[in-house]
């Protein structure tokens, strides 16, 4: 871990977007996340480290209600965005996930035109109202997603025939046409190449200035390059939670030391 | 096996032998690969083959059902059999039944015997009945009803033969199975050849096979498909009106919206095991449900496609339901992930990947439906039911009819030789429907077909 870059950053602002306390997820019998309780900022990189299976994953799906999907799964505690439950029977979660987007481990745009692979949630939720603010929307998703330059010329072509590192990138744009304000991102570059996982870390920078971004990764090199602000989860526990810079620095708790040099994991 | 014994060690103490000399158990491993691929193209072959004996049996015995041998006469249209007022009265026409033109048309056909100078035994127009099919007289009679005017005048008519002319020019019939036939002699086997010579008889593409409607067992000769082929038709409406909505709706719900407990998976196991019922089962649960208890109409399209329908559903469900489980769960986390509902992620995403594998399995449910014959047994739908069209739309689902597999098992069934064949030119028809449909379902799902 010699050639760690940590990045000495200044968090730009303190406000809390989200926060977690006492939350516990359940797998049918598995108690899959203890007790966890964490506050996450508003335009800062936020990132969760861990060993495989430590419930990184799962904490994240929790912040945009993702594992309502899954039969089995249970929820309880309390996730506030801005002061507000989400998990209150009165919100409804597909409102939630317009405000909170999600890019996934695999890139999975749609079989769709890239267009068409854009525009759909603003479609969906009626940001556009005509032809020309659509246009407008999907050109400014694909300028933020750092990839507009790359498909300006064949937006009707589909999205699945572009390169990993460009479908992810397509589906981050796609991610932020809803203008949400936070963004999960779930291993985002685990199926890229060292040159695409480059460039979806410096999009994820620049991200950080209008959103909030949580960031699960396997790489701690990556937590070290993106994040302002990292998370350890070890068997479900939110074992320590702080400045990147410290955690990797001078951690306070002896699993993160052992994770973060190797020696467990 | 034998794989998990150790290599023995050589004899100059190096742990394995040469790589150009294969040892034992290689050479025994190669072996039975050899002998299952050979198994393998045995099997493939032996199906190849029956394939073709099959392909061969239903095309060497169907192909005579469509030509068909008519003769050609000039019928003098005697003012004085048919119109004795002589007032063109349409009514006074009808009363002519088919025995008042009989005589006309042996007539006819007697006088181009004589004309012709073709030598024969026969002098009276009674000896001529044996050539001239039982239809004749009343495909003279229906267009005399239909232009009244020809009354008086000498017109030419293309009337069928009978069966056993028919079967003669086929090679079915031979001078040796007509000794002991008491519809024709010999005799009339000669006169047959030399009207043949003279162009009376002939021999042609038989449109009205395809076209017509079922005849009495002793006119095969003008037996057709059409009519069951409208009721096939009807039914497969009502079939697919019914089980693609329902079955497609059936599975979405249980694919993508119902929780996994104790109920939906009662529901599987059942639909699973629906699949496997008998047809005929179905078709006993239809006569009790549809004609008993609901009174619906006895031999309907409507009620054999509601049969069908049962039995066609179990198909279609297991179809949807694998085509929609194979459409990659990163489709529905995308669509749920920029906010999409779950109506919309299926309807939008979820449903069009899934489209070709449910146009698929919903042809193939249809084709299988096309060819089954057991339920209509039991609803009716068999037998010398239908020999007119239907008259207008709500008539083809609700006035009596057949379908085409039952129609062939019931000429299978009769004993003139003259059916069997008609039986083998029907499995013709019934196969290019279900090529026609398997290659529809083959274009469709190329043309939908999307990569991901």
């Amino acid at each position: 871990m010699n050639d760690m870059r940590i990045v000495e950053r200044k968090v730009d602002a303190n406000e809390v977007k989200i926060s977690a306390r006492t939350c516990q997820v359940y797998y049918g019998d598995t108690h899959a996340i203890k007790d966890v309780d964490v506050d996450i900022q508003d335009k800062t990189v936020t990132a969760f480290i861990g060993p495989s299976g430590c419930g990184k994953s799962t904490f994240l799906r929790c912040l945009n209600r993702m594992n309502d999907t899954i039969d089995i799964c249970r929820v309880e505690g309390d996730i506030h965005l801005d002061g507000e439950d989400i998990y209150d029977p009165k919100v409804d979660p597909v409102q939630l996930r317009a405000k909170v987007g999600m890019v996934f481990q695999k890139p999975n745009p749609f079989p769709k035109s890239i267009y068409d692979n854009i525009a759909y949630g603003p479609r969906i939720h009626g940001l556009a109202k005509t032809k020309a603010d659509l246009d407008e929307i999907v050109e400014k998703s694909l300028r933020r997603g750092a990839i507009w330059d790359e498909v300006k010329d064949r937006l009707h072509a589909p999205g699945t025939g572009l390169s990993g590192g460009q479908q992810q990138r397509l589906c981050i744009a796609r991610a932020i046409a809803t203008e949400p304000e936070v963004l999960l991102m779930d291993e985002p570059c685990s199926a890229l190449d060292p040159i695409a996982t480059a460039q979806v870390e410096e999009l994820i920078d620049e991200l950080r200035a209008r959103y909030s971004v949580v960031i699960v990764t396997h790489s701690m090199q990556q937590a070290a390059r993106v994040s302002q602000k990292t998370a350890f989860f070890h068997l479900g526990n939110l074992v320590e939670f702080g400045e990147t810079g410290q955690i990797f620095t001078n951690p306070q708790d002896p699993r993160t030391e052992s994770y973060i040099t190797g020696r467990i994991g | 096996m034998t794989d998990a014994t150790a290599n023995p060690v050589q004899p100059d103490g190096r742990k394995h032998g040469s790589l150009l000399q294969q040892d034992a158990r290689i050479k025994r491993r190669n072996a039975s690969e050899a002998r299952f691929k050979f198994y393998g193209i045995l099997a493939v072959a032996t199906g190849l083959f029956f394939l073709v004996a099959l392909l061969w049996a239903i095309i060497s015995n169907g192909t005579g059902a469509f030509s068909q041998t008519y003769l050609t006469v000039q019928v003098e249209l005697l003012e004085s059999k048919l119109d004795k007022k002589g007032n063109r009265d349409i009514a006074d026409i009808k009363k002519v039944s088919t025995f008042g033109y009989t005589p006309l048309i042996q007539d006819a056909l007697l006088k181009e015997v004589q004309d012709r100078g073709i030598e024969t035994e026969f002098a009276k127009k009674k000896d001529m009945k044996a050539l001239i099919s039982a239809s004749a007289a009343a495909q003279v009679r229906d267009h005399v009803i239909a232009n009244p005017d020809l009354i008086g005048q000498t017109v030419e008519f293309r009337v069928l033969a009978s069966s056993r002319v028919d079967g003669y020019l086929k090679d079915r019939v031979s001078r040796e199975s007509v000794a002991r036939d008491k519809n024709i002699s010999p005799a009339h086997l000669d006169l047959t050849d030399a009207l043949v010579e003279a162009g009376v008889i002939k021999k042609i593409f038989n449109l009205d096979f395809i076209l017509g409607s079922d005849a009495s067992d002793t006119r095969p000769e003008a037996a057709g498909m059409g009519v069951s082929m409208l009721g096939s038709l009807f039914m497969m409406l009502v079939v697919l009106g019914l089980s693609l909505p329902i079955g497609v709706a059936a599975s979405i719900y249980l694919e993508e919206f119902a929780p996994q407990n104790r109920w939906t998976d009662l529901i599987e196991v059942n639909i699973s095991n629906l699949a496997a019922v008998p047809s005929i089962v179905f078709g006993i649960l239809g006569l009790a449900v549809f004609i008993q208890f609901a009174h619906l109409p006895q031999s309907a399209p409507l009620v054999g496609g509601l049969v069908l329908t049962l039995m066609t559903l179990p198909t279609i469900i297991i179809a949807t339901r694998a085509s929609l489980k194979a459409v990659p769960p990163s489709i529905r986390d995308a669509a749920l992930g920029v906010g999409a509902s779950k109506m919309q992620s299926v309807f939008h995403h979820v449903l069009p990947l899934a489209a070709p594998g449910i146009l698929t399995g919903t042809i193939i449910g249809l084709a299988q439906a096309l060819g089954e014959t057991a339920p209509l047994l039991l609803i009716g739908m068999v037998g010398f039911i239908a020999s007119n069209y239907p008259e207008g739309v709500l008539d083809g689902f609700v006035a009596p009819n057949s379908a085409m597999p039952a129609q062939i098992y019931e000429w299978a069934k009769r004993a003139d030789p003259a059916f069997y064949e008609r039986a083998w030119g029907g499995i013709i028809i019934l196969l290019v429907f279900l090529i026609t449909m398997n290659i529809i379902a083959i274009i469709l799902r190329r043309r939908f077909e999307r990569r991901w």
